[in-house]
């Protein structure tokens, strides 16, 4: 009970500071952000775009680990606990989309364009999409485990290219692309110590309740199944 | 295991050629697709980065329409099982993985000579570049779909899943084909393209080793 108080203080906190706390050239009181030029008021969405892309990441590798349980230990509640951790990424990971082409409409001119992070969050969207539809195609409960934790991996196995090395090969809009002249992310540069707080407070916040939220799906999933199970025996 | 793997690969060309279900269907469908860009290009000049776009397009979708056989019409014959009795999982798809193989180099060659032929801003001006990816991009191209194919088949032959399931597989692959097709077209040394060459190379070894671990779930109900 305790800690859900303390994720609500956090989160509100979280919530009014990024939002309201003013920006100005030079900041002098604690809750004053610096001006970041090019961005301008709009730098403010980053303390809810990143922690839902964050999210959407997270949600995808816990599908992949749980798959992995799944494919060794065969107990359908790694199933479940992959099933409810895929849901969840889905749905940050559309509320990244739709944050990341709000910001980009603001500050780059257009909702989309095909950016390397941009190709990768809708690589992301088409993974999900795909694992739900080869799940919904499937009668039989093992096989449906199996053949959507085999697909996860094989799916997890193509991040890398688009993490770590699309960005790095393609020019793009984002910091730390290939003709990204300002070296780094800007949470290195360009943030100063109230932003960079909050900016981790942020994603500290969300990853609770992301994890609650994931504790919450998958237990209601088991005992779902456990419900099934009983009325078909009765 | 190399020599059941062949015998398998010798049994799968065997039906085709008793059939040339695959290979008949693939021609026609390549020619199909190529005429349907003709002509809505019409009299338009088109660049070359359009162009190694559309070559990979025509490439993939030739793939989604006839990569899924080689396991399909093990479940749809219902032969499966006897093959589950004389192989192991790495036999079968070594197996299934040679014929395809096979199946991509043919057919991504036809494309190649048509487009060659056809499209006036398509000139390979780099060869070797263009042969090497070629080869790499054919060879990542055959693992992931043979993999996805063998998933495909155990999901009930659903067929408009399969490239529903391959696109974002193949999307690194195919991204990173289409610039190295552009830079051969413009003729640029392999030093220009060595990025991206290496990243093809790193998605074949990762892809085939991930399949080769993969396969047996797949394989043993």
């Amino acid at each position: 009970m305790v800690w859900k108080i303390f994720l609500f203080v956090l989160l509100a906190f979280v919530s009014i500071a990024g939002i309201a706390f003013p920006i100005v050239p030079v900041p002098h009181a604690w809750y004053e952000f610096p001006l970041i030029p090019g961005l301008k008021e709009n730098a403010k969405i980053i303390f809810f775009h990143v922690p839902t892309a964050w999210l959407s990441a997270v949600a995808f590798m816990m599908n992949t680990i749980y798959s992995i349980k799944y494919l060794r230990k065969k107990n359908l509640d790694d199933d479940a606990k992959s099933y409810a951790a895929a849901q969840l990424g889905i749905i940050f990971c559309v509320l990244a989309t739709v944050t990341g082409a709000v910001w980009a409409k603001f500050a780059w001119g257009s909702f989309w364009s095909w950016d390397p992070r941009q190709t990768s969050i809708f690589a992301l969207l088409l993974i999900y999409g795909a694992w739900f539809a080869l799940r919904s195609s499937i009668e039989s409960e093992e096989k449906r485990a199996t053949l959507s934790s085999v697909y996860a991996i094989i799916a997890f196995l193509t991040v890398p290219f688009f993490v770590f090395i699309m960005p790095r090969i393609m020019s793009g809009l984002h910091p730390g692309s290939a003709d990204d002249t300002n070296a780094g992310p800007v949470i290195n540069f360009k943030m100063n110590g109230n932003m960079q707080l909050i900016f981790f407070l942020s994603l500290i916040g969300f990853t609770i309740l992301y994890f609650w939220m994931w504790s919450i799906g998958y237990r209601s999933l088991i005992l779902k199944d456990k419900i099934n199970k009983q009325s078909i025996k009765e | 295991m190399s020599s059941k793997a062949y015998a398998l690969y010798k049994k799968d060309l065997n039906s085709e050629l008793r059939t040339r279900y695959a290979v008949n269907s693939l021609v026609m469908f390549i020619i199909v697709a190529i005429s349907v860009i003709l002509f809505s290009i019409g009299n338009e000049k088109i660049t070359q980065s359009l162009t190694s776009g559309l070559f990979w397009v025509v490439i993939f979708f030739s793939a989604m329409s006839g990569l899924s056989r080689a396991f399909v019409a093990e479940e749809e014959r219902g032969t499966s099982l006897t093959l589950h009795l004389i192989a192991s999982p790495s036999t079968v798809f070594s197996g299934k993985l040679i014929f395809n193989l096979i199946l991509v180099f043919c057919m991504n060659t036809i494309v190649a000579v048509l487009f060659s032929i056809l499209f006036e801003a398509f000139i390979i001006r780099n060869f070797a570049l263009f042969a090497v990816a070629f080869v790499f991009g054919n060879i990542g191209l055959a693992v992931a779909s043979t993999i996805i194919a063998a998933i495909i088949s155990k999901a009930g032959a659903k067929g408009t899943l399969y490239p529903v399931l391959s696109f974002p597989i193949l999307l690194p692959l195919i991204l990173t084909c289409v610039q190295l097709t552009l830079l051969s077209n413009q003729g640029a040394d392999f030093e220009a393209a060595k990025f991206e060459l290496a990243i093809v190379f790193c998605y074949d070894v990762i892809m085939l080793t991930g399949s080769y671990m993969l396969f047996d779930f797949v394989w043993k109900d």
